[in-house]
């Protein structure tokens, strides 16, 4: 059971300014043109007052767009080699969702599979999350048919809850418990969980079962079928908050350079493309049924866990409404 | 008749293989939508804003046959510019237009759609002409100042180019590498020789239908810089992409009464 509190709205600068004192970056949801972004902020009055979920998700915290791996100088019969170190600080995230706060568990999964990542797991021993339970959603939301809630307290270091009076404060973690000892009279004990503003989300799908019936699904049509509209971009892929593929880059010239690790995606055309011009996945509909695959099929298969925290970033995101909750349905019932 | 019933019928006697619409899509937003039965038919309209004619040159659809395609203005422009630059063949494909009186109308050749298109004059959406007005006042340096923070959140997800009816070429020079001409990563110098790069390409090309902005998951308006080389090349060549489908490309046909003298 976890240990949980009262904290009042107005205690929220009190815990914001007691973060900073401790030396933590606070990164939060903020509006820009209709859009909420994860953004640096000091006070509570910079997060976004009325989002369902910024377009980005948090992954860019912990396996950011790019990074440098390592550089390199290069002299007659010299090369001197330098191995980059991550530029972790202490960093909370503040308001994300639950359904965000479980897909760091997704990224850990092939970011500490055989080899431990050095980058990615210097930022994670180095970030706190404060999830925020939701009492909104939207048609893209389907937390609830992948394993989450809309006040599930996986992933969340300390989540808070609106309530009437302010919000409740759980603590998952020894880093939530670290926060709230940072400023322990801001935090009152309660007894009893009062969850009631947290929105209500019905599942949409059997999950399990389609799992289950996937590998006879493989060379149905329907893939092809649903990605018709898709244009191939990687909008998807890149605000996914478990979306874990990455292309390394060398960027170099007669003296120097430096190799860099991006985001890549499994949607675009060239990204299983051989050397000799075979591409195993060579149409749209191909490269859709890897992206349900590996989440659906793949994940849970080789890590136990799913790819998908249903949070309907890339529903949102896409150019073309390649609505995910929807074919997941649509492949249930195929 | 409206487009449903239209393209039962179209579907029904053979015409086409597939026809494509809008449906409803999430939050009541409307989505690109492909009707290859009368089931899947019943739900299509003319009611959407994204350009379905960058559907008309990907693979998977050039193999499902001649298609209908459901023509706003900038579809047709795209269109007619595709035509120009030898991507579609007039036989390929059947645009669906809807008359003010509801009927919907093929517009079978690039001539019938040259001549629906003289009847729409091309308009800059307001909301887009004031920033580009914004923009065009600013210094130099305040307007690289903008676009360095607008660019800076750029992910290169390349959803603004798989968007584009125009962006068609099936290995673009982002994603060579033999030589690579333009880094790949997302940072500042990737994006910005990107959208340069891209903003170029389509000076003379751009049919102004905004899709890239649209696109954009992360909002940046990318369309204003196509917006803003395509009334450039409008304002020292006189003609506008998608016009025509004979149409030759301004940054690379010399004429005789070219008012530049320099290649003289």
């Amino acid at each position: 059971m976890a240990d949980m509190y009262q904290l009042s709205s107005a205690s929220l600068d009190g815990l914001f300014a007691a973060l900073a004192a401790d030396g933590r970056r606070i990164l939060a949801p903020t509006d820009r043109d209709g859009r909420s972004e994860l953004n640096p902020v000091t006070s509570p009055g910079q997060v976004a007052k009325d989002y369902i979920q910024t377009t980005l998700s948090a992954k860019e915290v912990v396996f950011p767009k790019v990074e440098r791996l390592l550089s390199y100088t290069l002299a007659p019969g010299q090369v001197e080699l330098t191995d980059a170190e991550p530029a972790a600080r202490p960093t909370v995230v503040f308001g994300i969702r639950p359904c965000e706060a479980a897909g760091f568990q997704a990224l850990d999964a092939v970011f500490n599979w055989d080899y431990r990542d050095k980058f990615f797991n210097a930022r994670m021993e180095q970030l706190a999350v404060i999830g925020m339970s939701c009492t909104r959603k939207d048609d893209a939301c389907f937390c609830t048919s992948v394993g989450g809630a809309p006040g599930s307290t996986k992933g969340s270091d300390l989540l808070l809850t609106p309530t009437a009076s302010g919000y409740l404060a759980e603590v998952i973690t020894d880093k939530g418990r670290a926060m709230v000892a940072l400023a322990p009279g801001l935090f009152t004990p309660v007894a009893a969980a009062d969850k009631s503003m947290v929105v209500e989300l019905p599942a949409a799908l059997d999950q399990p079962a389609l799992t289950a019936k996937l590998p006879a699904l493989f060379d149905s049509p329907l893939w092809a079928d649903q990605a018709l509209r898709c244009v191939g971009c990687g909008a998807c892929a890149f605000v996914c908050p478990t979306c874990v593929c990455f292309d390394i880059q060398e960027e170099a010239d007669a003296k120097a350079g430096r190799r860099l690790r991006t985001w890549d995606s499994c949607g675009y055309s060239m990204f299983t493309l051989h050397a000799s011009g075979h591409n195993p996945r060579d149409t749209q509909g191909a490269r859709w049924r890897q992206r349900i695959y590996h989440k659906f099929a793949t994940y849970p298969d080789r890590y136990g866990q799913l790819g998908c925290v249903g949070c309907g970033k890339c529903t949102r995101a896409c150019p073309v409404d390649m609505n995910l909750k929807e074919h997941l349905v649509e492949a249930s019932q195929a | 008749m409206e487009l449903n019933e239209k393209a039962k019928q179209l579907l029904e006697t053979g015409d086409v293989k597939a026809v494509l619409g809008f449906e409803a899509g999430t939050q009541g937003g409307r989505r690109p939508a492909f009707a290859r039965s009368a089931a899947r038919a019943e739900r299509l309209s003319f009611e959407g804003e994204q350009n379905l004619a960058s559907y008309v040159t990907r693979k998977e659809v050039k193999r499902l046959g001649r298609v209908a395609v459901a023509a706003r203005p900038p579809v047709l422009r795209a269109l007619l510019q595709l035509m120009a630059e030898r991507q579609v063949k007039e036989q390929d494909v059947l645009p669906l237009v809807q008359e003010a009186d509801g009927q919907v109308r093929e517009l079978a050749t690039a001539q019938a759609m040259e001549e629906y298109l003289a009847l729409s004059p091309q308009q800059i959406p307001a909301a887009d002409r004031e920033l580009m007005d914004k923009l065009a006042a600013m210094s130099q340096q305040e307007r690289w100042a903008y676009w360095q923070d607008q660019l800076s959140r750029c992910i290169k997800c390349y959803a603004c180019r798989s968007s584009c009816p125009m962006c068609y070429c099936e290995h673009c020079t982002m994603d060579c590498n033999r030589p690579q001409w333009v880094p790949v990563p997302s940072h500042a110098l990737g994006n910005l020789e990107y959208h340069m790069t891209r903003a170029m390409h389509l000076a003379g090309r751009c049919v102004e239908c905004g899709d890239c902005g649209r696109a954009c998951p992360v909002g940046i308006p990318i369309h204003l810089l196509t917006f803003n080389a395509e009334e450039s090349v409008h304002a020292q060549f006189g003609q506008r992409a998608g016009a025509s489908a004979k149409l030759d490309y301004a940054l690379s046909t010399f004429r005789p009464d070219d008012k530049e003298t320099f290649i003289r």
